[in-house]
């Protein structure tokens, strides 16, 4: 099932991203402009609709996620109903869910961790960690997250005994994904706030332990 | 066959560990496929095949964002929303403009 | 809702190479899982991509795999696994 596709970095990289050129005019900057402003002269959106999107996005990001994991480390009855039901314990934390796909929780326990990936696009859990990193979008990434965890894992510094098994999570569909790391040790006693300070988005996607 | 974005299994070197910054024109795509699929302009999944069918080269070559514009568009051309001369006519209007992405008299990005 | 396997039931997934827009992914077709959960019913993408309603609500799973059973080189243990959503339409039962 490991098909050989070579994929050769021998020139520039043809995966890093640009430099800054929101000055510079690429077709498709020219393309998001015609089609932004054909949309607001058909009077289909409005430029404010536009700003709030983009505000609203800029809002959302990996603290959202961290509020929802230290709240679950301090209070064992909020974990147990953020795993039964992700979306509905996120909403009762105070971080608006808004769209139609459904939040799974995973928990990292002493004998499992989970990893999130998503091979056919970039399925992420947007509204509690934001927009997801190149790194989660690559090619790199997406192959072999679910056939070669546990060295993805390495290479982002992480390693697990044999008696700790991986469990993957691929979101090909309408869940979305997020690890519930374990506290890290010497953090007992700390609260909600200071805990949250601690959780990695890095930890939230799988790639990383606290 | 397996579809061009469909490469969970498939060799790859390793995951290099870049992120960017977000450019304003990137978080606008995404304010426009979040907003137009809420209001039913087209669904999200329209915009994933609309990627799914770029030409294999295509797909590594342009960056996310540049593959969700693009799918962006198409839908919308589909869709009968906007049509090809209007998008064609807009584009040279842009191309033309001496003082940059911004028409005379509109507000500048901030 | 009136889902056809239950939690816990064994399912394969089915073969086959359809055109269009499929969010089964390439490497987990004709593989043999476990149902972890029922998901829910959800509107079928498949049918979406094409800007239609994509009704009737088809229902989703969770179904775990065992990573040894699906990469003939895999390094892990025994007990890594796999757990990928997948339609209705897309299981079957066991031979």
């Amino acid at each position: 099932m490991m098909d050989n596709i070579t994929h050769s970095h021998d020139g520039p990289d043809p995966h890093a991203p640009r430099p800054d050129h929101d000055d510079t005019l690429t077709h498709h900057r020219m393309l998001e402009i015609a089609v932004r402003e054909l949309l607001i002269e058909k009077g289909i959106l409005t430029a404010d609709e536009v700003r709030e999107a983009v505000e609203r996005m800029d809002a959302r990001g990996p603290h959202l996620g961290a509020k929802v994991v230290a709240k679950a480390w301090v209070d064992p009855a909020f974990k147990a109903r953020l795993l039964q039901d992700g979306s509905a314990a996120v909403e009762e934390a105070g971080v608006q869910m808004d769209q139609p796909t459904r939040l799974i929780v995973v928990e990292n326990t002493p004998t499992v961790h989970n990893l999130v990936v998503c091979t056919l696009c970039s399925c992420y859990p947007r509204m509690v960690l934001g927009i997801p990193p190149d790194w989660y979008k690559s090619r790199a990434y997406r192959s072999r997250a679910v056939w070669e965890p546990r060295a993805v894992l390495a290479e982002f510094g992480t390693i697990l005994p044999e008696d700790v098994s991986v469990r993957v999570h691929d979101s090909t569909a309408d869940m979305r994904y997020l690890v519930l790391p374990m506290q890290p040790k010497g953090s007992e006693g700390l609260g909600e706030a200071k805990l949250a300070e601690l959780v990695t988005r890095d930890s939230m996607i799988g790639v990383t332990t606290l | 066959m397996r579809g061009i974005h469909d490469i969970g299994g498939l060799q790859a070197g390793p995951v290099e560990r870049v992120e960017h910054d977000y450019q304003l024109w990137e978080k606008r795509v995404d304010a426009l496929m979040v907003l137009l699929s809420r209001k039913k302009r087209f669904t999200v999944d329209e915009l994933r095949k609309g990627i799914e069918s770029l030409p294999g080269d295509a797909y590594d070559r342009l960056t996310y964002y540049e593959r969700w514009i693009g799918s962006i568009a198409s839908a919308l051309v589909h869709r009968g929303t906007i049509s090809i001369e209007e998008l064609r006519t807009k584009l040279a209007d842009i191309e033309k403009r001496p003082e940059g992405p911004t028409p005379p008299g509109a507000v500048a990005d901030p | 809702m009136s889902p056809r396997f239950d939690v816990g039931a064994r399912v394969n997934v089915r073969r086959g190479n359809p055109p269009g827009h499929i969010r089964t992914p390439y490497y987990i077709r004709g593989k043999s899982g476990t149902v972890e959960r029922i998901c829910g019913e959800f509107r079928n993408p498949e049918e979406l991509a094409y800007g239609r309603s994509g009704e009737p609500k088809q229902v989703l799973y969770r179904v775990r795999f065992v990573q040894k059973e699906l990469w003939p080189a895999y390094t892990g243990p025994a007990n890594d696994t796999i757990d990928v959503e997948l339609y209705e339409h897309w299981l079957e039962p066991p031979q």
